[in-house]
């Protein structure tokens, strides 16, 4: 457990030393992947873990400017919501993709486009 | 009979000639005989009439004016001016009365003699109708009491001078004459109408007597003396151009291309009279500088065209001339004061001058015959140079023709004699009275010359020898219907009808029943006084009758001289005095004078509009048309380049950002999502968000 108490005494002399910029830039790179898997990905699924990503890149915004600008709560609640809203829609896009999936035996989006005609 | 009975026959005697015209004119083609008869018998009837209400007027109401009048329109109240009738009517003074018997009486004669001259002729009713009309119109001059009435009369004879005058108008000499008369006196008439316009505009009346009463009364037309004699001098214009006076005197002569009667009666004896009858009627407001004006163109007149008939060859050219120089005359006598000589001659004038007309057309017709029966189309009928020797074949013509020449040439016993004398008696006493020597001297010398011209034409055409001995036998004496008015009117050239004394006329009866009227206006404006005037006359009478008997002795002599005796050869003295003949036989170049300023005139005015029309107004035209063109040519391009290409720009601008935003539409969530994002940074980086 010395190594584990070192560490977080490493960790708490350090800890002083993060900056809002330091949550800013997790948020920035998780926002960056996010749109990247939206994108790139062929998979509706992956898809959708992108947009998972998206929505935690602003969560991460929310408690950071909560956590070193504001007095009170409200970018904690905010988060909170968010995360309620994802996973509403984590299970209504779930759903979409299971009926895709029954209709035409995939999930590659790029196939889905019945729509467009 | 009442003065209404008068009256009531002056009115008939007016309209009667008007009935026969309508009659004539609109059914003349259908009556037996194409209604010659209607015209001849109500003329006569007319002639008739007048007689009657001549003889009573001078019998029995010798003193007066007889007058009629009715409100023609009644304009009530006129702001400025007041109530303001027009009145018409007719009168009756002794001056009209004897004009009423000469007017009809020669018109009758003129009917009569038209029956055997216009025989077959293709217009022949329609010829009468016009003689009718013509007739009508006279008598209202001759009847009018205002000057409104005249005036109309005046413009009507004018009409149907130039109707009767162009009768043959297939002739193009005779259309042209009968314009020219038309717009010679037109030029006249429009002084007239100026000076009945200045009367009106002051005196707010047409009647005679109103005026003569304002201007009695002092009231000057605007004020002023010399508006009084302009106004005199303007309605002599009228009189210039329808009496044939100098300047206007240029288309007596070619009225000639009329039938012969026409001549005679309207070119002779009654139109051309008008003029001095219009003097006469107006002569109380004509002032002595007026006065001086009419006795020098008067002068002036008679002195040209007596020079001129001598050097002319065409037998009624001759008569024509002749006919200017005897209204000269009259104008002149009544210039001078001789106010009933002027009248005086202006009645015989017509007897013996229709009369010689007439004659000069039986001499025609008997010609026209002749060379008609040796197919001769060439030889012209009325030159004299082709004639002669007649006197055996035609001796009424003839003998009748001698009475009229004596008369006119004033030789004693004859009616000319008597109205000459007064006149030149008359013209002596106002050289006497006035200094104006000239008139007498162009007075007597006129006396010469026209014995003198008139002696030549009886004596080419009646005396010597025929020109072709072949052509005489074909020369017969005209029907009775012709040689009996020559012979009324030879009658009437006797002295005996006019006075009982052959040597002076003052005590016959005309000159007692035209008076001359008192002077209306201003005493010091005025000529010298009716009495002043009589004192003088009565000593110039004498001499005057000497004198002129010597001048018209001295011009028979030299006429038979040159053409009977031929002790001296006409040729010869043409060509002595060469430039002279040939200034009298152009007329002194009259025609060719107004032909180069008035025709030629107008024609480069005429030409200068044409220029100015062609140049100027369709320039414009043109020019508008033109920029109108290019405007629209313009604004067709606008259309076509800007317009069109705006709008097909806007359309292609659109197609082009279709197709090119059209690939963006991929219908693929992942792109727009990649298109939002970049948006976003490109917005940030644009608008610097943060």
């Amino acid at each position: 457990m010395g190594s584990l108490e070192g560490l977080w005494n490493e960790f708490s002399t350090w800890l002083p030393h993060v900056q809002l910029a330091h949550f800013l830039v997790v948020s920035a790179v998780l926002f960056a992947l996010g749109i990247f898997a939206i994108a790139t990905r062929r998979n509706a699924i992956m898809v959708l873990m992108g947009v998972e990503l998206v929505l935690n890149a602003a969560n991460v915004n929310f408690i950071a400017f909560a956590r070193y600008n504001a007095a009170n709560f409200d970018g904690q609640v905010a988060a909170i919501f968010v995360i309620i809203l994802a996973a509403a829609e984590a299970a209504i896009a779930l759903a979409i993709v299971l009926n895709i999936y029954h209709r035409f035996q995939t999930v590659n989006i790029d196939e889905v486009s019945s729509l467009k005609e | 009979m009442t003065p209404d009975t008068l009256l009531a026959l002056a009115v008939a005697i007016l309209l009667l000639p008007l009935v026969a015209f309508t009659i004539t004119i609109f059914f003349g083609k259908r009556l037996p005989r194409q209604g010659d008869w209607v015209s001849t018998g109500i003329i006569t009837i007319a002639l008739g009439l007048s007689l009657a209400v001549m003889i009573q007027k001078l019998t029995g109401f010798a003193d007066e004016t007889l007058s009629f009048r009715f409100t023609w329109i009644d304009f009530h109240n006129v702001p400025g001016i007041g109530p303001l009738p027009i009145l018409l009517g007719i009168a009756i003074d002794n001056l009209s009365a004897v004009m009423l018997v000469v007017v009809t009486l020669i018109s009758t004669l003129v009917h009569y003699f038209s029956v055997g001259y216009m025989k077959g002729d293709v217009r022949y009713s329609r010829y009468f109708a016009f003689l009718g009309f013509f007739s009508f119109s006279m008598l209202l001059i001759v009847l009018a009491d205002n000057l409104f009435m005249l005036y109309v009369g005046w413009e009507l004879v004018g009409i149907s001078s130039y109707l009767l005058i162009g009768h043959w108008y297939e002739k193009k000499s005779a259309s042209d004459a009968a314009i020219k008369a038309f717009i010679v006196n037109r030029v006249g008439d429009l002084g007239f109408f100026i000076g009945i316009a200045i009367l009106f505009m002051t005196f707010h009346t047409f009647g005679l007597r109103e005026i003569f009463d304002g201007i009695n009364s002092g009231n000057l037309p605007f004020g002023s003396e010399w508006w009084l004699t302009a106004a005199g001098v303007l309605l002599f214009c009228g009189a210039v151009g329808k009496s044939a006076q100098f300047p206007l005197h240029v288309w007596l002569p070619d009225a000639m291309e009329g039938p012969t009667p026409v001549s005679a009666l309207i070119h002779a004896a009654t139109m051309v009279a008008a003029g001095v009858y219009l003097v006469a009627r107006l002569f109380p407001l004509m002032t002595a500088d007026a006065l001086l004006v009419v006795a020098y163109i008067g002068a002036i007149t008679a002195f040209i065209s007596a020079t001129i008939a001598i050097a002319q060859n065409d037998i009624k050219k001759v008569l024509a001339y002749s006919t200017i120089s005897q209204l000269g005359y009259m104008i002149m006598g009544l210039g001078v004061g001789a106010y009933g000589a002027g009248f005086f001659h202006l009645v015989t004038h017509a007897s013996f001058k229709a009369g010689l007309f007439l004659g000069s057309g039986s001499v025609i017709h008997a010609m026209h015959h002749a060379l008609h029966h040796a197919n001769d189309h060439h030889t012209d009928p009325q030159d004299i140079r082709n004639m002669g020797g007649l006197r055996g074949k035609m001796p009424i013509t003839f003998w009748t023709f001698v009475m009229y020449t004596l008369a006119i040439s004033g030789i004693p016993l004859t009616s000319g004699f008597l109205s000459k004398d007064e006149i030149l008696a008359g013209t002596l006493a106002f050289g006497g009275l006035t200094g104006h020597v000239l008139i007498p001297i162009t007075g007597f010398l006129v006396a010469g010359l026209t014995a003198f011209y008139m002696f030549r034409l009886l004596i080419l055409t009646f005396l010597g020898d025929h020109k072709e001995a072949g052509r005489i036998d074909q020369i017969h004496e005209s029907p009775k219907v012709m040689t009996v008015p020559l012979i009324i009117l030879a009658v009437l050239s006797f002295f005996a009808f006019y006075s009982y004394n052959p040597f002076g006329a003052a005590s016959g009866w005309v000159m007692q029943a035209v008076e001359r009227p008192a002077a209306v206006v201003p005493a010091h404006m005025a000529a010298p006084t009716a009495s002043v005037f009589e004192e003088a006359l009565h000593h110039a009478h004498g001499n005057a009758m000497l004198i002129s008997l010597a001048m018209a002795g001295l011009g028979i002599l030299a006429a038979f001289a040159t053409y009977y005796w031929k002790k001296i050869s006409a040729d010869a003295v043409a060509g002595a005095l060469a430039p002279v003949h040939r200034f009298l036989i152009n007329k002194w170049y009259f025609d060719e004078l107004y032909g180069a300023v008035v025709v030629d005139g107008t024609h480069a005015v005429t030409r200068l509009m044409r220029w100015f029309d062609n140049t100027i107004i369709d320039g414009a035209v043109n020019g508008a048309g033109w920029v109108t063109k290019g405007t629209s040519f313009v604004s067709g391009k606008f259309d076509t380049y800007v317009v069109d290409g705006l709008v097909n720009f806007t359309a292609y601008a659109s197609g082009f950002f279709g197709l090119l935003l059209r690939k963006f539409q991929t219908g693929k969530v992942q792109t727009y999502v990649i298109f939002a994002v970049l948006s976003v940074m490109v917005f940030y980086f644009v608008f610097r968000l943060v």
